[in-house]
């Protein structure tokens, strides 16, 4: 039971990275990754919404959909979860704690139209985990997401001061540094 | 702002491609372009899907109050979405099986939302369609162009046809997911150089 969910989380967290194997949550990767602040604030914005998105997708599933046969709903359902989920929680952190929301902020309304978390709850479906292994397969892309988003900020920062050649300057040359990280989590797959 | 029929077409497919200019839906561009028969079903189903919900938002864009909008779209766009995902799962098993969760993902792909806001809610519905025609050929094309240099170089082959001779070792690393980042660095790099000319 704790080896399998440990498991899940690994495999989630590095072998299986959500954004460097999966290409899930592309566009904050790209976006956000300039600098090593954003990007941990970011990060853990993503992993909060993802375990709640995980919970609620869940139950939703187990005990609205799946009971009246109504498992075409999925996506309309969930995106509006995830996307009153969203909502929610940055009305509920506006409330409690200003400090949070002045780094969370500005990213929780970008968090709707993230595909790692629609993707997360889709990929909790399709392989059929229990409350408990959500839970954890959560926490695992949402720390291999802040992993990834962290690890890209700092060699982007060194990379403002290489020499890049220009056709490569910007996009392509982030890519291309995706690419080499994904090559270096390649290197897990023998972990589990 | 206001471009002929035609232009409305062919922006999509050169001047504002999604793909390779605007870099707009890269979750999906990188993650099924492992083969040209994955990519091309991939593009094809999101162009269904643009083409449509372009149409339906068009139609309703005086009925859609503003402060609900993206709600709105999002839920037409995830209607045709699933009518995608269950033809698909219908008819083309191997590919929806490939595919996985990436047909749900269209969902979420910014490229539909995108061109609900931008074109959609402002135009009407002929040249919302010609929009969403011009876009999604645009799109498909682009998916295309990266799956085919993917699937040559790590595969040697395209649509499943050895093109290449036996001589030629393939590159294992272009149909893995590090070579859909190297392989689309080196376009969009590629995109750069054409367009200083």
């Amino acid at each position: 039971m704790i080896k399998q969910n440990l498991l899940i989380f690994i495999s989630a967290a590095v072998v299986n990275n959500f954004v460097l194997s999966y290409f899930l949550g592309i566009c904050p990767f790209l976006g956000v990754s300039k600098k090593t602040e954003s990007a941990v604030s970011m990060g853990a914005a993503v992993t909060f919404v993802m375990t709640i998105a995980a919970i609620a997708s869940n139950l939703i599933y187990n005990y609205f959909l799946a009971p009246f046969n109504i498992g075409y709903l999925m996506n309309v359902s969930f995106i509006l979860i995830i996307a009153s989920l969203v909502q929610v929680v940055e009305m509920f952190i506006k409330k409690t704690s200003k400090t949070l929301y002045k780094s969370l902020g500005i990213y929780l309304p970008l968090i709707t139209t993230n595909c790692a978390i629609l993707g997360l709850a889709l990929f909790g479906v399709l392989r059929e985990y229990t409350l408990l292994n959500n839970i954890f397969f959560a926490l695992g892309a949402g720390v291999g997401f802040t992993l990834a988003l962290v690890l890209m900020s700092g060699i982007r920062e060194e990379l403002e001061f290489a020499d890049v050649p220009k056709p490569f300057k910007g996009v392509p040359i982030a890519l291309m540094t995706a690419g080499c990280l994904a090559l270096a989590f390649m290197g897990f797959a023998g972990l589990i | 702002m206001s471009n002929s029929p035609v232009q409305e077409f062919t922006k999509g497919i050169w001047k504002e491609n999604p793909v390779l200019i605007q870099l707009l839906g890269m979750c999906p561009v990188l993650a099924v372009t492992g083969t040209v028969v994955n990519g091309l079903a991939m593009g094809l189903a999101t162009s269904f899907v643009l083409i449509c919900s372009n149409i339906i938002i068009s139609l309703l864009r005086n009925f859609i109050p503003k402060q609900v909008r993206i709600a709105c779209y999002i839920v037409v766009i995830a209607t045709f979405v699933t009518m995608a995902d269950i033809f698909i799962k219908a008819n083309f098993m191997d590919i929806s099986k490939a595919l996985g969760p990436f047909i749900p993902l269209i969902v979420v792909n910014c490229l539909i939302l995108g061109r609900a806001e931008a074109f959609a809610s402002k135009h009407s519905c002929f040249k919302s369609i010609l929009d969403g025609l011009g876009m999604g050929a645009g799109f498909t094309l682009g998916l295309i162009l990266i799956s085919s240099v993917r699937e040559l170089l790590g595969n040697g082959s395209i649509l499943g046809m050895s093109i290449i001779g036996s001589w030629f070792k393939p590159w294992l690393i272009m149909v893995l997911p590090p070579g859909a980042f190297i392989a689309m660095g080196f376009i969009v790099a590629g995109m750069h150089v054409i367009k200083e000319k």
